[in-house]
């Protein structure tokens, strides 16, 4: 029987797309090549964060923090969420005043966030490096393993999944490797950065990054910490950065990011950036090349023109929805996008105005 | 960059050691690498008056080899060192899980031997053996010569096949086959075939150990428990720079040569087949690598018997379904992570157990738990990323001032 909605790629945002869409008592099928939450899901930190670049962004972030609130309630174990907050670091007064401008932003728009001083800095985290500014405090993000998240979304929503290649996503049918043509009401693209490989035009590009695991060292961080120069960095349209952000995972791990590279289509390890992205954090943690390594691999996010995702119809193939091009705030997001699907499919009032996010605007007929 | 030395040798176990020499020997520039403190690797822990390996270690030390010992060879960068890369990466043990196989006072049969040989003290201690293949006899009488009480060594083979490997020993006199010849000798009843251990007990240690044997079952006090079933070679630096790797041993052609081009590979890394063939491949690689081919030719036949001798000891040891069928329901399977019997059976390839239940995401990234894996269900980690070998974070990083 053919689907009322036929979604491409199980990663957190498809997962959570197939999970609205079924509560709207829709059959879903979703199609995945390899595992659950296999690709940048598994690849990406897992830091759920409210970001505030701009009104669309923090209404994204916003909202997806209350929805996976409702969530983690309801997951298993294995998900390992934990509210540790994020501590954005000030190394000079110029960022100190970002920190200020975002507490006072965070204050107007009802969330929680707490100023540092260096000492209560040095207190709040001993591995920090002397010399900082201070911080910002924002107690109510999270990290959680996010493919355990996209697993339980695909098994509570019901849908079908079916373990597939897809060479063409067009309107409304799926074109399978294998030549067969799989027909739906709807179809979405969540095929994250492969989303322009199965529909050409749409204008997401892959945007590498690299990450460095550590052995268990409980209490060596606290919070994901984030240095504040992080959003300029990231948000640099086009070349290489590299930015201090690091992440305590509950069993006592460290994760250590973060490096972007533009249009790296492969997943080797780029040792100029490795070193680089360590380098940086090294700045910040004195401590840190004494740890050990266990492993180092990469990612690729889905980066669009203006840095903003893709959330909504697609003009250009109707019947086609897409959800991609979070770049890295795909894990975040993950939860309001879902619902925006959803109330698009649906035809009801929005979660929230999220006009910033739909394609059109990349489109030009 | 021009590479300071001719050929890279990474181990400084019997095949390792054997290239360098070899090679050196022909006049190469030859850097050894290994990530102990001492050249010997695994098996050979710094007797230098004892026969064989006696011989290779002094010729180590008398040769012009640059010998980097507490070294870990972790990602590509040890391409950079010479022209071509002879891997001698040698093998683990291979752990398989029953109830109580994580209580401290179990360990490898070849982690007991390193131990006693370092120093560890057996004297008056009640030990078990369990598991296959003639390091078991060769540490029980290790064991029983520093003074320990060798309650039993079971061997979980059945007398049939070993009455066949034993019969085609004659071709193939060695120290091993000796060790456990020696150790037969002096067991007496303490060793059973078709015997195996089904679970370790204790609170905080091994108190005993539970036996099955002709169909009987019953509990032998133990304080230590030493479990051999076999070797992995440890594939994962040769995996990391691309050499192909087939049924969990790295492949290689007639000159010990991988699927990459200037990278060899010899010993255990190769396919378990214990010293003698790890020599003769060491060798075999340092002489295609210095170009001297009709040496290497000469030998080939060596090389054939050691590899047939490694196969029957393949075949005599393999493990009986039921040795692979002990562990329960909340058995862990992954000691990192802590993950049990249970979350690993429902998954069909490693990815996604891997991305389901962290199995393989700890310390030992699926060395120890990966090599379970592939013993019972026949798949494991299958993608490789640097370090090979944990490694502090200043080593990701070029050796210039941080």
């Amino acid at each position: 029987m053919k689907p009322d909605v036929l979604i491409v790629g199980a990663g957190i945002v498809g997962s959570a797309c197939a999970w609205e869409l079924s509560q709207l008592g829709l059959r879903v099928l979703v199609i995945e090549d390899e595992a659950v939450g296999g690709g940048a899901t598994a690849a990406g930190m897992g830091h759920l964060v409210v970001l505030d670049g701009s009104e669309a962004e923090f209404e994204l972030s916003a909202a997806s923090l209350r929805l996976w609130d409702q969530f983690v309630a309801r997951m298993p174990e294995g998900v390992e969420y934990s509210r540790c907050g994020t501590l954005w670091v000030a190394a000079d007064q110029e960022e100190m005043a970002e920190a200020q401008r975002k507490h006072n932003f965070c204050a107007a728009h009802g969330v929680r966030s707490e100023m540092l001083d260096p000492v209560q800095l040095a207190e709040t985290e001993p591995n920090l490096c002397p010399g900082l500014a201070g911080g910002l405090v924002l107690p109510d993000d999270g990290i959680l393993f996010a493919p355990v998240a996209a697993q339980w979304m695909i098994r509570d929503s019901k849908a079908e999944l079916l373990r597939a290649t897809v060479a063409r996503l067009e309107g409304r049918r799926a074109i399978l490797a294998d030549g067969t043509v799989i027909e739906a009401g709807i179809t979405v693209n969540a095929a994250g950065a492969r989303a322009p490989h199965i529909t050409p035009g749409i204008p997401v590009t892959p945007r590498k990054g690299q990450l460095v695991i550590t052995d268990r060292y409980p209490g060596f961080i606290r919070h994901e910490i984030v240095e504040l120069g992080y959003l300029k960095l990231a948000h640099a349209a086009s070349g290489e950065s590299v930015a201090f952000n690091v992440q305590p995972r509950k069993n006592g791990q460290v994760l250590v990011g973060s490096s972007r590279q533009h249009g790296v289509k492969t997943h080797e390890i780029d040792r100029h950036m490795l070193e680089r992205m360590l380098r940086r954090a090294i700045e910040y943690l004195p401590a840190l090349p004494q740890l050990a390594a266990i492993r180092c691999w990469t990612g690729l996010r889905p980066a669009t023109p203006d840095g903003r995702a893709l959330v909504g119809p697609w003009p250009a193939q109707p019947g086609m929805y897409l959800a991609t091009g979070h770049e890295g705030l795909g894990i975040t997001a993950a939860t309001a996008t879902g619902r925006l699907i959803a109330d698009y499919v649906a035809n009801r009032p929005p979660i929230f105005d999220a006009t910033a996010f739909l394609p059109e605007r990349c489109f030009h007929a | 960059m021009s590479a300071p030395f001719d050929i890279t040798v990474v181990g400084a176990g019997p095949a390792g050691i054997a290239a360098a020499v070899t090679a050196v020997e022909s006049g190469a520039r030859v850097l050894l690498i290994d990530d102990n403190p001492r050249p010997g690797g695994q098996i050979w822990r710094g007797d230098w008056n004892s026969g064989r390996e006696g011989d290779w270690l002094n010729r180590l030390a008398a040769s012009h080899v640059q010998l980097e010992t507490s070294t870990a060879a972790i990602d590509e960068r040890i391409l950079d060192k010479g022209r071509k890369l002879i891997l001698a990466t040698g093998a683990r043990e291979l752990f398989l899980p029953f109830p109580g196989w994580t209580l401290p006072g179990v360990t490898g049969v070849g982690g007991l031997q390193a131990l006693i040989k370092g120093g560890f003290d057996v004297a008056n201690k009640r030990i078990v053996l369990a598991g296959s293949g003639p390091l078991l006899l060769a540490c029980a009488s290790l064991a029983r010569e520093k003074g320990a009480s060798v309650m039993l060594v079971a061997e979980q083979s059945d007398s049939a096949h070993l009455r066949g490997f034993t019969a085609s020993l004659w071709r193939h006199p060695g120290k091993l086959i000796e060790g456990a010849r020696l150790g037969l000798s002096l067991l007496g009843s303490a060793y059973k075939t078709n015997c195996w251990v089904e679970s370790a007990q204790g609170r905080e240690h091994v108190e005993s150990v539970q036996l099955r044997h002709a169909g009987r079952t019953w509990q032998e006090r133990s304080v230590l428990l030493a479990t051999g079933f076999g070797l992995v070679p440890n594939t994962e630096l040769a995996a990391l720079l691309g050499c192909h790797v087939e049924d969990g041993a790295v492949h290689v052609g007639d000159w010990q040569q991988t699927s990459r081009p200037s990278i060899y590979a010899a010993g255990e890394l190769t396919g378990i087949g214990g010293v003698d063939k790890s020599i003769v491949e060491g060798r075999i690689a340092a002489l295609a690598a210095t170009g001297r081919e009709a040496e290497a030719r000469t030998l080939f036949s060596d090389r054939t018997t050691w590899r047939e001798f490694a196969a029957g000891l393949l075949r005599t040891f393999a493990p009986r379904p039921e040795v692979l069928s002990l562990a329960a329901a909340n058995t862990p399977i992954c000691r990192c992570e802590d993950i049990p019997l249970s979350e690993v059976a429902a998954h069909g390839n490693w990815r996604d157990l891997k991305l389901a239940t962290r199995c393989g995401m700890g310390f030992c990234q699926g060395r120890i738990c990966g090599s379970i894996t592939r013993a019972l269900y026949g798949y494991g980690p299958n993608s490789p990323r640097p370090p090979a070998v944990p490694a502090p974070i200043q080593a990701l990083l070029e050796e210039r001032e941080l």
